[in-house]
Formats: structure tokens, sequence, C-alpha cells
């Protein structure tokens, strides 16, 4: 038997559960905010072209209309001015292949709810990997803060007066990541992959800058990272296919083999 | 220059269509009506009516001249007078110059409307562009808030009560029980008067004329033929018309025969003392004193005392509206300006029978009509004599 | 004296709401000279070029000269009650369910007598007054005799009231309680004794200054609302929008830009999206609940109020796009007018001149504060205005785009 069928028996059977990452597009959900006069992502929205009435009397359907970073979303290497002219940087042109890998789920639940504020450093990792193992060429790596528990928009945006707090990486950390580790990407529940208060690390927004400035990619608002094992569960994260585009709302499932 | 006199007007055959208060019919069928009275009772055949005058609110989209149609009759002298409570004069008038000038030979002057139960209301919202601009949407009372206003006014300047206008409607009832057309048929005393619920204050439900549906005509032809025809008849001796009299008048107190009445007088070759009875148009009391006032019956602001001195029934002192008026007839649209007219024949004709006013001789009839802002246009008046 | 206003009973869910009629509505082209000017507060009548008549009802030639050179004026409002009388019978819907009424014909000084409405505290004729242009339920300009002077209560009349917005014990929601205008707005309301005010505010996980100050005063309740958001303004209208008496949208996104100052169409698109079509979204889910209830007691659905731009009678070129989509506004603005009158909801429309907030920051002053507009807000809803100009640089624009819009044109483009 071929690792397909085997793959499609163990699907068929439950032995292969599949784990949906995503968050629900909605209008509910939290949006990024940048300083208003800035250009300003477009938030989800839905707005209905029929529903078996006057406008269509058989038949239901929506327009909905968002920014490439929208809810459970990728971001491309183009996104960042790092990455920009990277080859095969933009969504339509990254190899398929990259879309599929092994996850490492590095648990910071703990640390995250002692601390929105919360960075992941290089040797938390290294600690990580002594407990699990080193961590792959060519993974996910996903953090999983249980950030995604907060339902409320208000806690998961966690704004104060000085900003949003969220965790996520530092400096080293990424750096790690990428230049020992060879990642495919970084994978956050918070609404970025890096941290609320990112802007005053040096340099800024260091997830960004490393990640797509080595043709790497990042996943954020991902969910129910806490029914992955840290290491293990396989995930497919392919964007939409846009020309040229920086990134994408998508669905991103993980294989979890069952005990 | 001096004006013509009426030389050999005659004045004869009053028809009254009987009054409903509601009317499925249209004002077409009113007019119809009023014609077929008058060549019953003339017994004129239709092709003898050579001139015709319509008064109608409820006509449109037709006018008269649609009407000659509709009744299948060829007139060679025509005219449309919608001006309400002046139709009765001013029909006469013009009727009686084209009958002296030969424009005409008989004269049909008709006078009709129909009354749907939303009739006077749609009347009302689209009576003029001033009323529909300026009265119509304060309250849309209609003709009673505009009454309401001059009454209280009056009341004010001239220290009349209530009782002096209730004395006049429960003369005017007493008299309309002597009508058999008249719509109220009973008898009002100044208790029910004053006991009558508020409509605008200081109108009450008997100060205020009841919209119905009727019609009136009479015919104007010459004295010769009207003695040929074999038809009772009158004479015109006299008549006066006036519109929009006193504008600068900040609230109307009068109206044009206040200008006018000397020249009625001395057309006629009469005088106040010389009237045997008086038809007043009358939709509100208050109109009323202002004719017996403004027609030399009494000083101005003296209509209260004049009241209170006479009776004013058919049988007392100072006739006035023998037939009830339209307070105790009915309002039947245009041809309430009638009313006045055809009963004023009746009397010098002797065919008044139970209300007949002994020896009349001399009659007047008053013609007021169209609120068009806040005040009455026109006004008119006649002088009629028997034989 | 009017006896002040008792705060309505509640009201029973299960009993018939009273469906709305309006006044006499109908009106000749030139009698809407007196609505033009009482849409704005003003009382006019016509007066001739040539011989300084006065008319009245308006007229299409000079009563005294026949010259056809009449334009309307502002008038001396002072005048004397003549007589009055108080109907206890009206051939009219809407007038026969608020008898008795009472009405009256006033001379006034400047020269014609007139029939107007007369509020309470006028006393029995004779009586001085003074005469005022409002505009009815139906939108039309009616005249409305006062007591010369200022009395208790009295705004509390009961036909003033038909004339008026006021927000006395009425129920009110403000679109956009996080600018400094949609806090000085939820402030005045409270003031003028409503009885609740929602108080919306979009991307609630951002909290706001005075978000707190706001939640202490006890007739508000903040409530999550996006008019960029279909869903979010659905399921607020699903919640209050049967109760709102008077909307106010103040939900505005200014961004100061032309149209060569920035490339492509997001921030004018987002301009769109709040300005123009976050109105089209309120219209269609708080419209029908507020025209069915027009005629809802004495705390009825009777206005709507839109915060536009003076920028929208004429495109200020600096702040381009966000002209043109109050312009859009406008435009659409009038439709909802148009929609509302059958229900006799009054759309008042508010045309400030720059505000005085972050995105008029370079703007040299006068700017209107937010707590002045807030106040024009409130005096429009009181007075039964329907076209507001508040502050010096609105009122200035307003008088060049009516005496010249060309000018104006030319003026803002250099």
């Amino acid at each position: 038997m071929n690792a397909l069928s085997l793959l499609a028996e163990k699907l068929i059977t439950g032995k292969i559960r599949v784990v949906d990452l995503t968050q629900t597009l909605s209008p509910d959900f939290p949006s990024i905010s940048l300083p208003p006069e800035m250009g300003q992502a477009w938030p989800f929205r839905i707005e209905e072209v029929s529903r078996y009435d006057e406008r269509g009397p058989a038949w239901y359907w929506n327009n909905f209309s968002c920014g490439e970073h929208t809810g459970t979303h990728f971001d491309a290497p183009i996104h960042w001015v790092s990455g920009k002219d990277l080859p095969n940087n933009a969504v339509d042109s990254i190899p398929p292949e990259r879309f599929i890998g092994p996850a490492f789920v590095l648990d910071c639940s703990e640390e995250s709810k002692k601390d929105p504020d919360f960075l992941l450093t290089k040797p938390f990792i290294e600690n990580w990997e002594k407990r699990h193992g080193r961590i792959a060429p060519r993974s996910w790596v996903l953090m999983r803060t249980d950030w995604s528990k907060r339902t409320d928009p208000v806690e998961y945006q966690n704004y104060d007066e000085t900003g949003q707090h969220t965790p996520g990486p530092d400096v080293e950390a990424v750096k790690f990541l990428v230049n020992e580790r060879d990642v495919l990407g970084f994978g956050t529940e918070s609404i970025g992959t890096d941290a609320g208060q990112a802007y005053h690390l040096r340099p800024p927004y260091p997830c960004h800058t490393f990640m797509h400035g080595a043709g790497r990619y990042g996943l954020q608002c991902l969910t129910n990272l806490d029914q992955l094992p840290p290491t293990g569960a396989v995930v497919f994260a392919p964007p939409l296919k846009i020309r040229q585009g920086s990134g994408s709302p998508l669905r991103v499932l993980a294989l979890v083999e069952t005990q | 220059m001096a004006r013509q006199p009426y030389s050999d007007i005659a004045v004869a055959v009053p028809v009254t269509v009987p009054y409903v208060r509601y009317s499925v019919r249209s004002a077409h069928w009113w007019l119809a009506r009023a014609l077929d009275g008058l060549l019953k009772q003339s017994k004129l055949k239709k092709s003898d009516i050579d001139g015709l005058t319509i008064s109608s609110f409820t006509l449109a989209p037709d006018t008269a001249i649609g009407l000659t149609q509709h009744l299948g009759v060829s007139p060679r002298w025509l005219d449309h007078i919608p001006l309400g409570g002046a139709s009765g004069v001013v029909a006469l008038r013009r009727a009686a110059r084209a009958v002296q000038a030969g424009d005409a030979d008989i004269v049909a002057c008709l006078a009709g409307d129909t009354n749907h139960v939303d009739t006077f209301r749609l009347t009302l919202a689209n009576f003029s562009q001033f009323a529909r601009d300026a009265v119509y949407p304060y309250g849309a009372g209609g003709p009673n808030a505009s009454f309401a206003v001059l009454t209280a006014y009056y009341m004010r300047e001239h220290g009349a009560r209530r009782e002096d206008f209730g004395k006049l409607c429960v003369a005017q009832r007493a008299n309309a029980l002597k009508f058999e057309h008249a719509l109220f048929k009973k008898p009002l005393s100044l208790d029910d008067y004053l006991a009558a619920r508020p409509i605008a204050e200081p109108l009450h439900l008997f100060d205020c004329v009841m919209p119905c549906a009727g019609a009136d005509a009479f015919l104007v032809l010459s004295k010769q033929r009207a003695r040929e025809l074999g038809v009772p008849h009158c004479s015109l001796l006299g008549t006066i018309e006036r519109h929009n009299a006193y504008p600068s008048d900040p609230i109307q107190m009068r109206a044009g025969w206040a200008l006018d009445r000397d020249e009625l007088y001395r057309q006629a070759g009469a005088a106040p003392a010389d009237v045997d009875f008086v038809q007043t148009y009358d939709d509100y009391p208050v109109i009323s004193f202002m004719q017996i006032e403004d027609l030399g019956f009494c000083g101005k602001g003296e209509a209260p005392q004049f009241v209170r001195s006479n009776t004013f029934t058919h049988d007392g002192s100072f006739p006035l509206n023998t037939s009830g008026g339209q307070l105790s007839v009915g309002q039947a649209g245009a041809a309430g300006g009638f009313l006045g007219t055809v009963e004023a024949v009746r009397q010098l004709t002797g065919a008044s029978g139970a209300r007949q006013v002994k020896d009349a001789a001399l009659g007047l009839v008053s013609g007021f009509g169209m609120i068009n802002f806040d005040r009455g246009l026109g006004s008119g008046a006649a002088l009629l004599s028997r034989g | 004296m009017v006896e002040p206003l008792q705060k309505p009973k509640r009201k029973n869910p299960v009993l018939r709401t009273r469906l709305p009629t309006l006044p006499p509505g109908s009106r000749s082209r030139v009698a809407l000279g007196l609505t033009a000017a009482a849409a704005q507060g003003r009382f006019e009548l016509q007066q001739c070029a040539d011989c300084a008549k006065v008319q009245y009802p308006p007229r299409e030639a000079c009563e005294n000269c026949l010259s056809v050179r009449l334009s309307w004026k502002r008038q001396n409002d002072a005048g004397e009650l003549l007589a009055d009388t108080t109907l206890h019978h009206s051939n009219d819907l809407f007038f026969r369910e608020r008898l008795p009424w009472r009405l009256g014909l006033v001379r006034l000084d400047c020269g014609p007598s007139v029939v107007a409405h007369l509020h309470a505290d006028v006393r029995r004729a004779p009586a001085r007054v003074r005469v005022a242009a409002r505009l009815d339920r139906a939108g039309q300009a009616v005249l409305v005799a006062l007591p010369l002077e200022e009395t208790p209560n009295m705004a509390d009349d009961r036909q003033l009231r038909e004339f008026t917005c006021d927000p006395k014990f009425r129920k009110v929601l403000i679109t956009d309680a996080k600018t400094a205008l949609g806090q000085a707005l939820v402030k005045s309301f409270a003031e003028a004794k409503a009885e609740i005010i929602w108080a919306g505010y979009a991307e609630p996980w951002k909290k706001f200054p005075g978000f707190d100050e706001l939640r202490k005063i006890p007739q508000v309740t903040l409530l999550p609302l996006d008019v960029t958001d279909s869903k979010s303004v659905r399921e607020v209208a699903a919640e209050i929008g049967g109760k709102v008496d008077i909307l106010v949208n103040n939900a505005e996104l200014h961004r100061a830009y032309g149209i060569a100052n920035r490339s492509g169409v997001e921030t004018a698109r987002a301009e769109m999206d709040v300005n123009y079509f976050g109105l089209l979204r309120l219209a269609q889910e708080f419209g029908p609940a507020m025209r069915s209830r027009g005629a809802d007691g004495l705390a009825s659905a009777v206005a709507w109020v839109n915060v536009l731009s003076i920028y929208a009678l004429a495109n200020f070129p600096p702040h381009g796009t966000f002209s043109a989509s109050k312009a859009a506004a406008h435009s659409l603005a009038q439709c909802l007018r148009a929609e509302m009158r059958p229900a006799g909801v009054r759309v008042v429309n508010v045309f400030p001149g720059p505000i005085d907030d972050e995105w008029n920051q370079l703007l040299l002053p006068p700017k209107v504060a937010p707590q002045a507009l807030a106040r024009a807000v409130l005096g429009a809803l009181s007075e039964g205005i329907e076209d507001v100009y508040p502050g010096d640089v609105a009122q200035e624009w307003l008088a060049r785009w009516r005496d010249n819009p060309k000018a104006l044109e030319r003026e803002l483009s250099t």
C-alpha cells in the first residue's frame, strides 16, 4: 500500500483526524488596525445578493469583500519590504509544495496568560527542543497561546492607551528559526505574527522583517492549536491564487494521527 | 355714466330639486333635474331655452359648455357662474342684461351640486390657491374656521352675544318648518341652540350650515314673454355686484354691499324701509348681521340691537330667510346661492304657502360668496317687486 | 401657561400603533418659497421690488402694482392677533386626531393678515404675537403665532410639538459616539431630557477616550455599531429600531485628500463606505420602523439627522474625495427625506463648516467646536428646521453659494 492510499484509508477510518485551524470569516471578527492616516485593509464584509426572493427566486448567495490580510490568513514574502525582491514571493508564484508541511507546536499558553506581551525567545525554543526534539527543516512553527479562546473581540485585540498587547516572537527567536532551523514559516493565534508591541523591538516587527526577508511565510489568526500534538501534525495552508497577492484569507487544515 | 334701468325683466318659475344630505348622483344629474323642473313648470320645450347659466362646484371636469351637450341644449348665450353664494344674484343680473339686449329670449339659470360622502372635504382642500396654500393646512376647518374667526371678532367689536345669533337661527327654523324642502324638520329652541356642541369656537352646531346635495333654478325673460307663457313672475328693479371690496381691511367686517347699496336703492327707486322681506346669504349667522348692516337696515355694529328688536319670522317684523335659509334648509353647494332668489320669486308671486309674507311687494335678495383666503370675496344684491 | 410635558407612560406593546397621517401638504409652487425659508428657520414673505408691498398669501404678481418682481425677504414677525378660534371639528384626518386645535387671524405689522396656528400661551385676541414659519409634519411651511416673550415650558405646547422634533422624552440613536462631536451630541441630548440615548461605536475592541464618561450618564447605552457593516446595522436595528424616535447619523470618515495627492481609490472608497453607504444601510434598516411610528403617541418617531458638510454644496479640493462623499450623502438624504415624509418624520440635514477636529487640524479658524455643532443640531430639532448651516464658515459659504455657485467653485479652487 502506497503512502497516499494509506493516508486515504486512515482518513476514512478516522485514524487520521482533520483539525480545522481556521477562524470563521465574519464582520464580527476583529480586523487589523493601522494609524488612521495610513492606508487601511478592508475588514470582512458580506452583502446578500439574493435569498430566494425578488432578487433571485431560487438561489441564495452573497458578495463579500475583505483585504488580503483578513481573518485566518497567509502572509507571503512580498507582503514586507524585506521580501519585495525575492523570487516566487507572491501567493501565485510560491511553489505549491510549500503550502504543506509538518507542524511544530510551541505551547506558550501559560506564559501568554500571565503576560499578554510575552515574547517567545531562543532559549524557550531550545528548551522546547530538549523535550520534543529538534524542529525539522521546511516545517511550520506554530506558537500556541490560546489567544483564539479570547472570543470577546475586546480581549482578543487587547488594546490600551499604549496600543495592542498580544504575544509574539522576539528578534533572536525569529533569526534562530530562519537561520538555524530553516522553517517554512511561523504561525500565531493573534492578529499578527509579531507581538502587539513589536513596533518597539529592534528592528520593529522582526517576524515580518526576517521571515519574509528570507522568503518564509506567516499564518495568523489560527485557532484550535490546542488540538495539535507538539510534533507530528501536517498542516495544509494554500492561499488563494491572487496575481502578485501579498497574502490571502485561507482555510488552514491540520492532519493529526489519532492513537 | 348712469346704469341703464332694467326694463321689462321678469323672473319666474322658481324650481327646487328636493335636497338630500348625500347623493350618489353627479352634479349633472341635479342640474338636469333642475332644467327638467323649469320645463315642466313653464311648459316650455327644451329648444325654447336659448340662454343658460350654470353654477356648480362639483361639475368638474366639466364646465357650462360641456353641460350643453350632456343636456342636449343649444343655447345661443351661455355663462358659467361658479361664484358660490353670489351665484344667484350674479346669474340674475347677467341673464337680465342678455334678455334686455336681445342676446337671449329665455335664460334658464341653474345651480346644482352633488354631495358625496367625501365631496365637501375635497372641495375645501382644492377650493382656491390661497385656501390650499394658506388656510386649509391650518386645521382644515373649512368655512367653519373662517367664520369662527369673523364671528369672534364681530362679537368682541360689537358686543354681539350668542343669544343674538341664536335668535336668527331659531326664527329661520320656524320659517323652515313651513318649507317642504327644508332638510331640518324639527323645531329649534334658543336653549337647544345654546346647548349645542362647539364646532369652532365661538360657533356651535346650529351656527354652521350643513352641506348637502340639491339644485335650484329660475327663468329670466321679458315680462311680455312671461305673460304669453302664463307663468307667474316678479320684476327685477335693481342689482349690485362687487368683488374683493375693501382689500385693506385687516379682517372682514363689511363687504361690497356697504360700497354699493346706495346704487342698489337708487336704481330700484326704493329705500330700505320699503323692503317687505330680505333673503340674506346665511351660511353662518354673523354674515346675515353684516348684510343687515351693510344693506342699510341699521348702522354698522347695530345689528345685535336690531336683532333684539325684530322677530324675523315670515309673519313677524322684518321677515328674513323665509324658507329657513341655508341654516335650516341645507347648503347645496352653489345652489345655496340660489336659495334666496327662488324664495324671493315665490314670495312675490304668492307661492310661498304657509310661510307667505303678507302683502309682500318688494323683496331684497343678497348674495355672498367664496372664502378665497380670510374673507368672502363676492357680494351682490337684487331688489325684486311683485308683478 | 403650558403645563410641563409629563413623561409618557410606557408603551403597551400589544396595542395597535396608530398609523401616521399628515396635515394637508399640497401647495402651489410659489408658496414653496415660504417652505424654503422655513426649512432654514427664517420667516420670509414675498415683497415687491417695485412698490415694497409685502404679500400674503404667496402670489405671482404684486397685489398693489402688478409687478412680478416679488422676492422672498425676511419680515418683521410682530403682529396683532385679531381673532381666534378653537376647532372641535376638522375635515382632515390629521387634525381630527389632534382636536381641539387653536388658530387665529393675525394682522402683521408689515401689512398682511395671516391665518396662523396658535401657541397655547398666546392670549385670547386681541394680543400681540410674533409669527414664525415652521415646517409641519407634511414638511410644508405653516405660520405659527407665538407669545412675544418666552414662556415657561414653551416647547411643551401640544400644538407646537407637532411642528418641532423636541427630544424631550424621546429615544435617540447617535451612530458614532467615538468622536468629540458624537460625545457632545450625547451630552446635549441628555441635557435636553431625552429618554434613552443609544451611543454607537465601531471597532469595539478599541476603547475610545470619553467612553467611561459617557457610561456614567444614566440615559446612555453604549452599543457596538459599525455603519460599514450591514450585519451590524441590521442587528442593531433589530434590537432597537422599533424604539428610535430620533436618529442622528454623525458617523463620518474624513481624510484630507484631493485626487492628485493620494494614489488609489481606497481612502475615497472608505469615505464613501461610511459617509454614503453608511447612510444607505442605516436608512434601509431603521427607515421602515421609524416610518411606521410617525404618530406613535407623545414620543413618536420624529426626526432623522444627517451630519453632512458644507463641502456637500461645493467641492473643497484639498478635501476633495471627502467633499464628494458628502455630496453623495446629501443627494441620498434628499431621497430619504422624500421617503420619510409620508410618515411625518423629518430629515434634518446639517451642513457644518470645518469641525475643530484632528482631520481639520491644518485649516485656519474659524472652525466649529463639536459642542457648538451639537447645540446647532438640538436647536434645529426644537425649532423644527430642516437644513442647518452651523458656524461662520458654513454661513459664509452658504451665502456665497446662494449668490453664485459658479463663483464659489472658482473661489474654492484657488
